[in-house]
């Protein structure tokens, strides 16, 4: 039982990660790709991880998954949110069918 | 280093390159689910073929992200491929633990998931002009 259940994690979690990616090759913007692919990514080896853990148990293995669904989830909006300023400030433009730039607006308010 | 970078994603698809992906993604996947090939130093326990499978698409998710690193018009297009590159490594370093029988491969994802955290905010830092100090 343990080991369908996480077998079925373990799937949902490499489609999560196969859509990211291919999300990462095909939107037009990095904007754009950062939003698909790190949260599909992150999600998907979140869940891939909680498989391994419900297929080999509450052991050493086991709970160095769960480690890492906590580090992932705690690291990985960091470093996109790092990262989308970065490219925000190093002057890459919006693709052109975007609506709103927030940022842009406050930035211009500050000064 | 506040330079105008690249065409700002005004990057163009035409058809016959989008006929050509998806072409290409469908046979890739086919392969993968129906002549899945063999890895040599999986062990034979049970579920492996499911396995294989897994370790065949992890790899296809890798390489879209090098085509990433390697295609990406501006420099933070490379940088969040690399990102999404190290996280998908850490799921790869999961999966190898299982049909291997090795669990220390686990200890390589939560190393890899450490540096790729740190090499994300350095480039983060770079690419903001700043100095990795401040």
């Amino acid at each position: 039982m343990a080991e369908t259940a996480g077998i079925v994690f373990i799937v949902m979690g490499l489609f999560f990660d196969l859509f990211g990616c291919l999300g990462l090759v095909r939107l037009p913007d990095i904007y754009n790709r950062l939003q698909a692919a790190t949260k599909c990514v992150t999600f998907g080896t979140c869940s891939i991880m909680f498989g391994v853990f419900l297929m080999k148990g509450f052991n050493a293995t086991g709970f160095k998954a769960l480690l890492i669904i906590l580090f992932l989830v705690l690291t990985s909006p960091v470093a996109a949110h790092a990262l989308a300023r970065a490219a925000h400030i190093s002057g890459v433009k919006l693709w052109r069918g975007s609506v709103i730039d927030r940022y842009e607006e406050d930035k211009g308010k500050k000064e | 280093m506040n330079k105008p970078a690249g065409n700002g994603g005004t990057e163009r698809h035409s058809t016959g390159a989008w006929l050509a992906g998806i072409a290409l993604l469908a046979v890739l996947l086919a392969v993968i689910f129906f002549r899945t090939p063999e890895v040599p130093f999986f062990q034979d326990l049970p579920h492996m073929d499911l396995f294989r499978r897994c370790f065949f698409i992890l790899f296809l998710c890798m390489a879209l992200c090098l085509y990433r690193i390697c295609r990406g018009p501006t420099p933070p297009d490379r940088a969040v491929a690399i990102d999404i590159l190290g996280i998908v490594i850490v799921g790869f370093c999961a999966i190898l633990a299982i049909p291997t029988g090795r669990s220390w491969y686990i200890d390589i994802g939560i190393a890899w998931a450490l540096q790729s955290f740190i090499g994300a905010l350095c480039l983060a830092k770079h690419l903001e002009g700043k100095r990795f100090d401040e």
